[in-house]
Order: C-alpha cells, then structure tokens, then sequence
C-alpha cells in the first residue's frame, strides 16, 4: 500500500513538474493573449499576433520548436522565475525596475501611445490636454505608467486600472472615464474589431517606451541567441515582413 | 531564488491603503447583506408572493458567479439605467446582493432549526407569529447562526478581491500593481496574504467571541 502510494505520487510529480527544455530543442514562451495585435486568440483557437510571429521565426531562426502557452498576466513573471518557461513575450515594457528581476532583449518594438475619447467629446491630442480627467488603463502597460505619471503630477484625476483593453475602453463607453492612454496599434486593432464602439483615437500622443523579450536572469546563453535571432530578422527582412503584416507600414529604423 | 524581505517591508504601506478599501467593502456588504439575507431568509419560509421572489433571488445569485456579477452591475446596468455607476458603487453593490443571497440561507436554515414547539408554546400564551418570530425564534436563531455568518464574513472578506476587475484598488490589485512595476511576485503575494489573514484571523476570533458571551449560561 505504501509502495503504491509513493509510486503514485512520484508519477503524478513526475507529470506535473514541468521539465527543463530550453537547450531538447524547445523554447517554452508564455504570453498573455489579450493585447491584439501583438498577441490573441484567433477564433479556432490559435495564438495570433506580432509577437506571436516574431518568437517563431526567432524559434525557427535558433532551430528551436516554440511551444507558447497563454496564461493571465500575473502568473506570466512568477512562471518565468520559477522556470516553468524560457522566455516571456507579451508586449512586455522595458523598464529599469523591471530590469532587477528579469533580463530583456534588445527592444524589438517602439511603444507608441494614444489617447481614445468618445466621438464627440473635445479633442484632447496631447498628454498635456488630460488635467482633470479620469483615465482608464490596462494594469501594467505603458498606458497604465505614463498615466500613473501624470496622476503623481496632479494633472490626471484619477487613474483606473482594469485587467484588459477591451474593460478600460467600455468604462469610457458607460462613462465612467474620460479618457483611455493605450498602445496606438492596440486601440487601432479595438477599433477595426469594434467599428460600433462609439470611441475615437487621438494618433500619436507620446514615444519613448520600448517592449522586449524577458528571459530569466541566469539564461544569459538565451538572451544572446535571442538578440543574435533578432538582428538576423532585421537584417533578412523577416521583421519588415511581420511588422507590415500586423501594422499595414513599413517598420521604423532602427539603430 | 534570492527572497527579498526589504520588499515585503517596503511594499506594505501601499498594501495596506489597499486593505483600507478591502475592510471598508467588506464592512459595507456585511451590514446591508446581513439586513438583506435576514429579509430574504424569514422571505423563504414564508408564503406566496415573497416566498418565491425570495427564493428565485437566492436561487439565481448562488448560482451565477460573483465575478459576473460585478461585471453585469458595472457594464451592463448603466446601459440600463442610461448613466454611470462609479466603480465603488457597484462593488459594494455587488458584494452585498451576493451576500445577501447566502446569509438568507444561513437565516432560513437557523430559523427552521428551532423547534417547532416553540412556536406552539408562543401561541398557547397567545404571542403573534410576528412577536414569537421577533422575541423567541430569531434570538435563538441568532446565536446557532453565528458560526455560519462568521464563515461567509470571512469569504466575503477574501471575495471583495473581485473587485479589483472593475479597478477598485482593493488589497489583490495594489499588490499586482506593485508587482506590474518590480516584477518581484513572491515577496509581494506574501506580504498580501499575511495581510488578509491577519484580517480574517481578526474576524473569527471575534465570531470565536461572540459565540462564547451568547452562549448559554450553564
């Protein structure tokens, strides 16, 4: 009885703890699939996006099979610690904080943002135009930062934070907020999904963040061949292809 | 790992703003739940009309999920209603309809606890079925009923999480905000739950009180 008791159990640990793959040929990636159209769910069910295709041609440039899983956004780090995956990409902000914990990859994305009103309300183009509105965000985005910003500078009234784009654009809807501050290619995707939504979008209002890809700070051996991946996709002309692919025009310089 | 307790140190204060606004809500959906659940559950032993308005609302309440809840007060009533229901409102909204809908079960189930020759002895010296109700059943109701409301008070108290979907900053999502910026989730999901369970530890040995003092004298 005890025999079968331990063997049961080393066979469900067995199963249930997930097996250092980076290095058989895998690269486990995790994403959060509520940011189109950097990553989503396709309606049969598939990961679609930018980054969706950017990893897999940064796997099939290693000669590395990529495995994506879509978990929420708060287990995305905590897995990545512990492991569970090699890499996450998830329109994820470089940040200097975030930098103590993770390590990133070079910036493959220029953030930029917009601000998304009602149709008919006053025209507010600039973040310098939001004193006194009540902003709505997604947690932890570049939008939720730039606004926690200019909420700690007393020009935002407030700041509300929800789980995804889609809930931050229907408090706007229901008029619980003024204002949404948000990625431009993710409020354009909104907008081209919901043509009936009654929301505008103000173009370019700001420019200075960058996404990355965040690897585990002891997978240096990663991280170099993810940067090495990202330079050929550039120089190849695969990036063009996929930034045109998700955002309809040619991808900015960089370097 | 490298475990940082300066972090969990640090990142307290704003926690605990946010446990301000999980006890405040929490607080809030008690006491209109508690007077909700009381109606409902005297509601459903009763007859007619406010028997079954009683039991369809225990009924569709206990049977939705309470994240759904939150999201079709928030989302779905203002369309209604045709103006805006700021976030705190329908939290507290929210939570107190869905707590309702228990402490009317716990209510019905301590009312028809007590025996039925109470009510007969209550009749025989010629009390009313509002005054045996109101000075006989529901004190003794009270006290059994204790242990159970507890029990939902302290659900409750870890529900009002929630509501940080409709971005109330309650404890659960200072504590994602927090680690949205540092990425650092273990010491912060740590500090959060010594948070709530020096909360609910609170609570029920308070319940664990109160029971003691109403218990009878032997």
């Amino acid at each position: 009885m005890k025999k079968l008791v331990v063997l049961i159990l080393t066979v469900t640990l067995s199963l249930a703890l997930p097996t250092f793959a980076f290095g058989q040929g895998v690269l486990r990636v995790a994403t959060e699939a509520g940011f189109m159209p950097f990553e989503y769910v396709g309606e049969t069910g598939q990961l679609l996006g930018f980054d969706m295709d950017l990893i897999r041609a940064i796997g099939q440039v290693l000669g590395l099979e990529v495995k994506i899983d879509n978990i929420s956004w708060d287990g995305l780090i905590p897995a990545l610690l512990n492991n569970n995956y090699d890499a996450v990409i998830a329109g994820v902000t470089i940040t200097p904080e975030r930098q103590n914990s993770v390590d990133f990859s070079d910036p493959y994305f220029e953030s930029v943002l917009t601000i998304v009103t009602k149709q008919g309300a006053a025209s507010l183009a600039s973040l310098d135009s939001l004193t006194g509105k009540a902003a709505a965000v997604q947690i932890s985005t570049t939008g939720d930062f730039t606004a926690s910003d200019l909420y700690d500078e007393g020009k935002l009234k407030s700041v509300s934070r929800f789980d995804t784009v889609a809930d931050a654009m229907q408090a706007v809807i229901i008029g619980v907020a003024d204002v949404v501050i948000v990625d431009l290619p993710v409020a354009q995707a909104y907008l081209d999904a919901n043509p009936h939504a009654p929301l505008i979008a103000a173009g370019a209002v700001a420019a200075n963040e960058y996404y990355g890809i965040a690897v585990n700070k002891n997978n240096q051996e990663l991280l170099e061949q993810i940067n090495s991946a990202l330079i050929e996709l550039e120089e190849n002309g695969t990036y063009a292809e996929i930034y045109n692919k998700w955002f309809g025009a040619a991808a900015p310089q960089t370097n | 790992m490298d475990f940082r307790w300066d972090l969990v140190w640090s990142s307290l204060p704003t926690l605990l703003t946010g446990a301000k606004l999980t006890v405040q809500l929490t607080s809030i959906a008690v006491f209109f739940g508690t007077i909700l659940g009381t109606l409902a559950g005297i509601a459903r032993i009763s007859s007619g009309l406010f028997k079954a308005v009683s039991a369809a609302y225990i009924d569709v309440i206990r049977g939705t999920p309470l994240l759904v809840q939150t999201f079709i007060i928030f989302y779905g009533l203002p369309s209604i209603i045709q103006r805006p229901i700021p976030a705190y409102v329908a939290a507290v909204l929210a939570l107190s309809i869905n707590s309702g809908a228990y402490v009317g079960e716990i209510v019905r189930a301590g009312i028809q606890s007590i025996d039925r020759g109470q009510w007969e002895a209550a009749a025989s010296l010629g009390h009313s079925r509002l005054q045996t109700m109101g000075y006989i059943i529901l004190p003794q109701a009270l006290k059994r009923t204790l242990p159970p409301l507890g029990n939902e008070f302290i659900a409750l108290l870890k529900d009002s999480s929630l509501v940080s979907v409709i971005a109330l900053e309650e404890l659960v999502r200072k504590g994602q905000i927090i680690i949205g910026r540092t990425f650092r989730p273990f010491e912060i999901w740590l500090a959060v739950a010594m948070i709530y369970f020096v909360m609910t530890f609170t609570v029920s040995r308070f319940v664990n009180l109160l029971e003691r003092k109403m218990a009878p004298e032997s």
